[in-house]
């Protein structure tokens, strides 16, 4: 019964990490001028390509713009998310299930078109920010400006994250059952203090998944930026590492150099949702 | 919100009406709390009111009128999106539908077959098969992609349905989920029986499991939907005959070609709402089935 899935999965997951692990060893060996069959061929090339990979300014660079763009969303997304959440699961709110259904639903919609959606939004020649400030007598805002750019991305990655992680978060504080609360209640704590004090406490495995699963996809941002690249001129092809993949492999044509790259890429994913993973292990991927 | 709990408050009028159904007897409504609910909401539905304004906008009065002010071309939009190369826009939602569709079916089916077997049969290196699965949830699809492409470029799959619906049947995530609702949903003792009734483990499982595993079955479907419809770079980068895009890469292109082509922008405008129309009547259909539990590793349908 496992058949299939064994068979697709190193058809599919293995050897294409074995394969690209292959081709960043090796390098095109062009000798005399490259012409004629027989002048190009493929020589082992040792990490040289990685080596090249992590000296790369533009790669350098792409990184730190994940970077920040890491820290700008992942923190914002989980409050956020975290504040819903706990919103939701108040006695004292109103209109929850409206709330819940509306903040979820950008998750219904692609990334692509979210980006499309809001990239007109911010596009000034069409956006309503600017009529806004305009009618105010304040100077227009341009969100597609380099400085801005990386906020005008971030936003979309967290209108379409947010409600994910709160509905994630929500289903957990669900499944608290309420009589522990009751203590609490007797001792006089607050909302808010039962919040803090219990509430967060008990889903914190959901938190630190919710946390394991937003880095992961911050770290592969790319349809955000490719599509928003055509709208302006902030946006370079190697904006993101993994633009900077698609650009070697197939703008470039340098498949060895791409391969590195994505291998590098690969490891920092797994090194960092290791390390999260390992504080937590027992707790959040518990057997049952 | 689910049905227990609407009429467990049902039951209990006298009560608050509280929506978990908990004894809640001097809960005020705070008004600043549902404000901020509300800001929320506002801001997730922002975009979406503006793609309803603009669609109804010609190419020229997307840009001179007030954003959130209607107008009357909506029909005439759609009837040019229609038109543009004989219906392309169309071909790229029924792409879509069948790269979803199927893909996430096939996708339930195989993280049935092996959820099950990795949750009921004990086989040698099954620790070390469930070890290199959640070792395959943290691995991101779209590193993958890339040397997918290679490979497939190797056997001639690129550039064809194959290429965009094969790798994504295979979902580490699905199996992980099958496996959890099949311990918990599928005695063992009911396995007992049907092997002395002589079953085979294909019926057994076919016959037993699979209605038992069903609701669980039905979330790993939706994950891999709005997964496989979210997926963008596969796609873009396995295909290259624009007849073969899903709708993400089709308007993607299009409002690439609309940066030299002002007038296209309409037109991407206009596929966009109706690209969304369809997945949001779904959401809202399918919503309550959406109670995501991470923490627990375990996804309640």
């Amino acid at each position: 019964m496992l058949a299939p899935a064994a068979v697709l999965f190193v058809l599919f997951m293995a050897a294409p990490i074995v394969y690209t692990l292959v081709l960043s060893l090796q390098k095109t060996q062009v000798s005399g001028l490259g012409l004629g069959s027989g002048s190009r061929k493929t020589v082992f090339a040792g990490l040289s390509n990685y080596a090249a990979a992590l000296g790369d300014p533009d790669f350098v660079s792409s990184v730190g713009r994940v970077g920040l763009y890491g820290l700008i969303v992942v923190p914002t997304m989980l409050i956020l998310a975290l504040v819903f959440a706990l919103l939701l699961d108040s006695r004292r709110t109103r209109l929850v299930g409206f709330s819940r259904v509306v903040i979820f639903l950008p998750y219904a919609v692609p990334a692509v078109i979210s980006s499309l959606l809001w990239g007109f939004l911010y596009l000034p020649s069409v956006s309503p920010f600017v009529d806004l400030a305009t009618s105010l007598g304040i100077p227009a805002p341009n969100l597609l400006s380099p400085n801005s750019v990386i906020f005008a991305i971030a936003n979309i990655a967290l209108w379409g994250g947010v409600g994910f992680n709160m509905v994630v978060m929500y289903t957990s504080l669900k499944a608290i059952p309420s009589d522990i609360y009751e203590a609490a209640r007797l001792d006089g704590a607050g909302e808010i203090q039962v919040a803090i004090r219990i509430k967060i406490p008990i889903i914190l495995p959901s938190l630190i998944m919710t946390a394991i699963f937003s880095l992961i996809a911050t770290l592969q941002v790319f349809a955000e930026p490719t599509t928003l690249k055509p709208l302006t001129n902030s946006i370079s092809s190697t904006y993101t590492p993994l633009m900077k993949v698609y650009r070697d492999a197939f703008t470039r044509n340098d498949v060895y150099s791409a391969s590195a790259t994505s291998i590098v890429i690969a490891v920092a994913i797994f090194a960092l949702s290791f390390f999260f993973l390992r504080v937590v292990q027992k707790r959040a991927f518990e057997e049952n | 919100m689910s049905i227990t709990a609407k009429s467990a408050v049902s039951a209990r009028p006298a009560l608050s009406r509280n929506r978990s159904g908990r004894f809640a007897a001097n809960d005020k409504a705070s008004v600043i709390a549902t404000l901020v609910l509300l800001v929320g909401a506002a801001y997730c539905l922002l975009p979406l009111a503006w793609v309803v304004m603009a669609s109804t906008k010609s190419g020229g009065a997307l840009f001179t009128t007030n954003t959130f002010v209607p107008a009357g071309q909506l029909w005439n939009n759609i009837v040019e999106l229609t038109q543009y190369r004989g219906g392309l826009y169309w071909r790229w939602m029924l792409n879509t539908a069948l790269y979803a569709g199927v893909g996430a079916l096939l996708s339930a089916v195989v993280s049935a077959f092996a959820g099950f077997a990795l949750a009921k049969y004990t086989f040698k290196g099954k620790q070390a098969t469930f070890m290199v699965l959640l070792a395959g949830v943290l691995v991101p699809g779209v590193i993958l992609a890339i040397p997918q492409y290679f490979l497939l470029a190797q056997i001639g799959l690129t550039n064809t349905y194959w290429a965009v619906l094969l790798p994504q049947i295979i979902s580490p995530y699905g199996i992980y989920l099958a496996r959890i609702y099949a311990g918990a949903s599928v005695p063992n003792e009911i396995i007992e029986a049907g092997r002395t009734d002589g079953a085979s483990d294909l019926r057994i499982f076919v016959q037993l499991a699979v209605p038992m595993m069903g609701p669980g079955l039905v979330t790993v479907f939706l994950f891999q939907f709005v997964g496989i419809w979210n997926n963008f770079m596969l796609p873009y980068i396995m295909l290259g005959d624009d007849r073969l895009y899903p709708i993400t890469v089709g308007l993607n292109g299009l409002l690439n070609q609309g940066s030299t082509v002002p007038a296209l922008y309409s037109l991407v405008i206009t596929g966009a709402l109706l690209s969304i129309i369809p997945l949001v009547v779904l959401f809202l259909v399918l919503q309550r089935f959406w109670k995501v539990d991470l923490g627990a590793g375990a996804v309640k349908a």
